[in-house]
């Protein structure tokens, strides 16, 4: 307990420390860009959003093979936790996607390859919610609902592939080219670290606070 | 019995049982038949706007198809008690995940096999190529791969049919993709060559999601 507490704190303080360096690099350090203007700055919160969408479906996907492996439920309790916050931050990205969308090409939604991508992805973490939500008995519903981990990670890289083919040919991701200023590439690298921190902190978080919810519900079970 | 014998079997079975209540099929042809007729009024007979549309309306007339047939793939099982009865034969899980899916590619064709050439007739549209036969019958396999994963799940919940939709359309989101475009550039005349790289992706889905699939049914179906 004790050591989960000291955890817990040390997640804190560095999420802390990491979230005023990424505020003060992108509100201060960085040079505005030059075309999109102070919008662009939604980057640095889009990609690290959109990179957590991602990390946190691999959770899902590792801790329902071994759910289903091992069926001991602290996988799928971890399991649960992550889509929480992975639906969360994809909620988010989807959001940030359509602020910095209106001012730049003058419409909230496009379907653009990565867009509609991420759109799919929120409707398979909801479909994980729903078979949980609608089957009969608690572990059945997990067992499911890893299924649907399990495909819908499996999917993902296929369905990126298919709406990126869909929409022809488009700029490659810049960052891979060299072509980012590097003061932008700091930023975004920290911005980036510092939204995984929050997210292993909420993880923790959510994890502890989901076992005292079944230790509760087992002691109402038992002395009622 | 050798595997794939158990896997006939089982397809068998439901052929058999096909034939005798008509059950499945008829009555998803007479949806699909629907579904066109709707369409017809909600897009106009112009046919230039046919046209344009046609890729489109085929698949979303066979995916909402295939939801309906796949549905049906195992509440009757449910209902009379048959998957207990295969669930107690000494037949393994994947035997019984390659008959069902078997089963239900077999009922999905049939009803392709009638609702392409009404298609054709209906809309002036030349969708009897063997172009569109490849892609049709390529994206099938794919519905049915991971249609009857979800099916078997879908049977387990409280809602039902309610459940296969939301599970089975956004994970099928690429083959339909890939499905609608290969089929538009086919029927605008291209070669196969200009098909390729969609039916590449549909092809990688559908060896992927079989592979899956077969995996993790066991896990769908104990009780």
């Amino acid at each position: 307990m004790d050591k989960n507490h000291a955890l817990k704190t040390g997640l804190l303080g560095l999420t802390f420390v990491l979230f005023m360096a990424a505020l003060y690099l992108v509100f201060i350090y960085v040079p505005t860009e030059r075309e999109m203007g102070v919008i662009q700055r939604n980057f640095y919160l889009m990609v690290p959003m959109g990179w957590l969408a991602i990390l946190a479906f691999l959770v899902i996907f590792v801790c329902s093979i071994l759910y289903l492996k091992s069926r001991s439920r602290s996988w799928d309790v971890i399991a649960l936790s992550s889509a929480e916050l992975g639906v969360l931050f994809t909620s988010l990205a989807l959001i940030v996607g359509s602020i910095w969308a209106r001012p730049v090409w003058g419409v909230w939604w496009t379907w653009e390859p990565r867009l509609t991508a991420t759109l799919v992805l929120w409707l398979i973490y909801l479909a994980y919610f729903m078979v949980r939500a609608f089957a009969a008995e608690e572990s059945r519903g997990a067992a499911f609902a890893a299924v649907v981990g399990i495909v819908g990670f499996i999917d993902v890289p296929i369905i990126g592939m298919s709406t990126t083919l869909w929409r022809g040919m488009h700029p490659p991701m810049i960052i891979f080219q060299g072509g980012i200023d590097p003061a932008m590439l700091l930023t975004l690298i920290v911005s980036i670290i510092a939204f995984t921190a929050l997210y292993c902190l909420l993880l923790v978080q959510r994890v502890s606070m989901r076992n005292d919810e079944i230790e509760i519900a087992r002691l109402k079970k038992t002395y009622s | 019995m050798g595997f794939w014998r158990k896997v006939l079997a089982i397809t068998w079975k439901d052929a058999l049982s096909e034939v005798r209540t008509r059950e499945v099929v008829s009555s998803v042809l007479v949806f699909a038949l629907l579904v066109i007729v709707v369409f017809n009024f909600a897009f106009g007979t112009r046919q230039e706007v046919v046209t344009a549309i046609a890729p489109g309306l085929l698949w979303v007339t066979f995916a909402f198809a295939g939801v309906l047939s796949l549905n049906r793939a195992f509440i009757p099982e449910k209902e009379q008690g048959c998957l207990e009865g295969l669930m107690v034969c000494p037949v393994s899980r994947g035997a019984i995940y390659v008959g069902k899916m078997l089963a239900s590619l077999l009922f999905m064709l049939v009803i392709e096999a009638v609702a392409l050439p009404i298609f054709a007739f209906l809309f002036n549209l030349p969708v009897l190529s063997l172009q569109i036969i490849v892609i049709t019958i390529l994206t099938t396999v794919g519905f049915v791969a991971v249609g009857t994963l979800f099916s078997a799940l879908a049977v387990n919940t409280r809602a039902r049919e309610m459940v296969l939709p939301i599970l089975f359309l956004p994970i099928v989101v690429p083959i339909i993709i890939g499905a609608v475009e290969s089929s538009g550039l086919a029927l605008s005349g291209k070669a196969w060559a200009d098909l390729s790289s969609w039916l590449q992706i549909i092809a990688a889905f559908n060896v992927i999601f079989l592979a899956v699939s077969f995996l993790v049914f066991p896990f769908v179906i104990e009780e």
